[in-house]
């Protein structure tokens, strides 16, 4: 018995160094060259929601991610936080995938697995945050979703009833397992690796798959299996009067001051 | 970009009140589906919602499809996603735009992914333009660094699906004598639909007090205000002002300002009369979300800061030392005058 636990994992550019970040111009993909890398941050907070789930019912919890070589850093971060085993999807064939085709990888390695009771995703990476790979996943895998998730509550092992972030308010929702849950970072505090659990990493499992290994089908992963590409990246232009105020800091004000004045703004 | 095919607009209803952000998506569509020359309408799913699908088409909508059932009344996942994605391949229109909401941000991706179709995730613009010489639907996202954005484009999959952020595009203008056809799609909705999934309880209250989206004038501090330790004299700088204080993702990071009053692309947009940014760089991720406001003012202490590309007014200097002098100016100048 036990619950199957799977939390997805994405190994992002640490956002202190957002501003040596840039997009290639040709291909729109990002340049981070040298730049730390870390967890997701809310997919710390996905993977302490599973670990809590497992020490309340017993199970086992798989990290996955689909990444580069060095995304194995990632994984073993996440089974000295005390995930039991790590999954590295890495191939080229899944290099500028989309997040149709993110998700479809994900749902290839999860087939091969087999079944899970529950998937935890971040509700958005920090690098390009579009919100999707959770949904997409889970429409693939035909179970039921929630983003924005606050806080969760077991009504019954099979049943789960889970708070969802709206604009001015909640939405609570009423769902089966399995079930994939997106969280924000309310939802708990991730814990850190103690020095027993990293340790522990070296004797846990940590498998790499390519695109073969999972069997998917080559047109629906990478660039190939991607519905939208970049298309470049330009200047945005927009029709400011970018005044800098010259003189001493008193000038400066002064003359701000009166500027906005003009324009009517104060 | 083809001539057949509709361009559709989610309508997005909570409670019978229909989401502003639908009359944003309405505006733009009318604009595209000008340029391109084909029929803009709407889809809307509720509970007794006629009256928001006429307001639909008194924006601009041409024709409305319209799937009520008392089961519909509040977003429910399975059963919207389901109904939306197939009375979209039964018309098959090439383009849909959906709102970047709580609840849009779910169904979009939901509905790209059975369509097995490209999603454009939080559009600060769209426009027909050429790529290699050939016509498409220029999605416009934020790009990394200050002032670039990236083109994305679906060159084969239908329909494009893409999402737009709340309070980035005009809303529609409202004209009562705009005729429109509202079509009545009896939605085949059925058990199975709640049995996995179920909405249960919507709680929503409009915010107390000012609040960010309706301010005429917010104060926003980025990682600079790292300088004076704290964000007391942005507070001081907003309540002068009759504003209120926001901050960028690095000063929500640091606790100096909540989640909820957080500007850019994850965060807020606001279009104020005055915009106030106070060392930030000026990310695109970040000025997206005030590009609609009246007027600029940056302070940042690095001249190549790309903020002051898009500042009315720019003051280079150290906010430990301009920050007390505007806030000392303004109020010598909000201070009665003796003679
Ligand atoms: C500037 C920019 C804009 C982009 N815009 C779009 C767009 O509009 N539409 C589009 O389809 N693609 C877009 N992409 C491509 C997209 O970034 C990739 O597909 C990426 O692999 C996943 O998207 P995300 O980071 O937005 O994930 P999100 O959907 O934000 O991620 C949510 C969660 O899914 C899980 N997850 C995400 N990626 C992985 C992974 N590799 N391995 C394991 N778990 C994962 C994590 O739990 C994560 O917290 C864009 C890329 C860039 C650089
Ligand atoms: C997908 C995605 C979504 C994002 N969404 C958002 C979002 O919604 N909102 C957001 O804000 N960011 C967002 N970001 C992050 C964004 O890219 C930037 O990293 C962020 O906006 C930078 O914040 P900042 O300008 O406060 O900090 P920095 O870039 O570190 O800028 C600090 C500025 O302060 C100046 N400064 C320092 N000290 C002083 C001083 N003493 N006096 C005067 N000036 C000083 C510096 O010169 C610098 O220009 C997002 C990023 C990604 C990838």
């Amino acid at each position: 018995m036990g619950l199957e636990i799977l939390v997805c994992i994405k190994q992002v550019p640490h956002p202190d160094h957002f501003s040596e970040i840039r997009l290639d111009v040709g291909s729109g993909h990002i340049i981070r060259e040298g730049v730390p890398a870390i967890i997701n941050p809310l997919d710390r907070n996905a993977l302490e929601e599973g670990l809590r789930v497992k020490e309340r019912f017993s199970g086992k919890v798989t990290v996955i991610s689909m990444g580069p070589p060095q995304a194995q850093k990632a994984l073993e971060e996440a089974l000295a936080m005390g995930a039991d085993r790590g999954i590295l999807l890495c191939d080229v064939a899944f290099a500028g995938a989309d997040t149709l085709a993110t998700a479809n990888t994900l749902f290839y390695a999860v087939r091969k697995l087999g079944k899970f009771d529950l998937i935890y995703c971040g509700n958005e990476t920090v690098d390009s945050g579009t919100a999707q790979v959770g949904p997409q996943l889970a429409e693939l895998l035909d179970i039921p979703q929630v983003s924005g998730v606050q806080e969760v509550a077991f009504v019954d092992e099979k049943t789960l009833e889970v708070r969802r972030a709206l604009e001015h308010g909640y939405m609570k929702v009423r769902l089966k397992l399995p079930a994939l849950l997106c969280v924000t970072r309310g939802i708990n505090r991730p814990r850190l690796p103690t020095v027993q659990s990293i340790m522990e990493v070296a004797q846990k499992e940590m498998i790499i798959w390519k695109a073969k290994d999972i069997g998917a089908p080559p047109e629906s992963i990478g660039l190939k299996g991607s519905p939208t590409c970049a298309a470049g990246v330009y200047e945005h232009k927009v029709g400011r009067r970018r005044e800098i105020m010259q003189g001493s800091t008193e000038e400066q004000v002064q003359r701000t001051v009166a500027r906005l004045k003009e324009l009517g703004a104060i | 970009m083809s001539n057949s095919g509709e361009i559709w607009v989610i309508g997005e209803q909570r409670r019978g009140r229909l989401e502003e952000v639908s009359l944003e998506l309405l505006s733009k569509g009318t604009a595209l589906s000008q340029r391109m020359g084909v029929t803009l309408s709407s889809v809307l799913l509720g509970d007794e919602v006629e009256e928001i699908a006429r307001e639909l088409v008194f924006h601009g909508a041409e024709k409305v499809y319209l799937l009520e059932d008392a089961r519909l009344r509040y977003y429910q996942s399975e059963a919207y996603a389901r109904l939306l994605s197939e009375v979209i391949k039964e018309h098959e229109p090439q383009i849909i735009l959906i709102g970047a909401t709580e609840i849009g941000m779910e169904l979009a991706p939901k509905v790209a992914a059975k369509l097995r179709t490209g999603l454009t995730a939080h559009c600060i613009d769209l426009y027909v333009g050429e790529v290699d010489d050939t016509p498409h639907l220029i999605h416009v996202v934020p790009g990394w660094g200050g002032n670039l954005v990236m083109h994305i484009i679906c060159p084969q999959r239908r329909p494009q699906v893409v999402t737009v952020k709340p309070g980035v595009l005009p809303k529609a203008v409202r004209d009562e004598n705009k005729k429109g056809k509202i079509i009545r799609v009896k939605p085949d909705v059925r058990d199975e639909d709640f049995r996995w999934i179920e909405t249960v309880e919507v709680v929503e209250e409009p915010p107390q007090g000012k609040s960010l989206e309706s301010a005429d004038v917010v104060v926003c501090g980025g990682w600079g205000m790292n300088a004076l330790g704290d964000f007391s004299r942005v507070q001081e700088l907003a309540d002068i002002l009759g504003g209120v204080v926001a901050g960028t993702r690095p000063a929500m990071d640091k606790g100096w300002v909540e989640e909820a009053w957080m500007i850019g692309q994850s965060g807020k947009t606001v279009s104020p009369g005055l915009f106030v940014s106070l060392g930030a760089s000026g990310a695109m991720h970040y000025t997206t979300g005030f590009m609609g406001s009246k007027v600029v003012l940056a302070v940042d202490h690095n001249p190549q800061a790309p903020i002051f590309h898009v500042a009315d007014v720019g003051i280079v200097g150290d906010l430990r030392e301009v920050l007390p002098c505007l806030i000392a100016e303004l109020k010598k100048d909000r201070m009665p005058r003796k003679f």
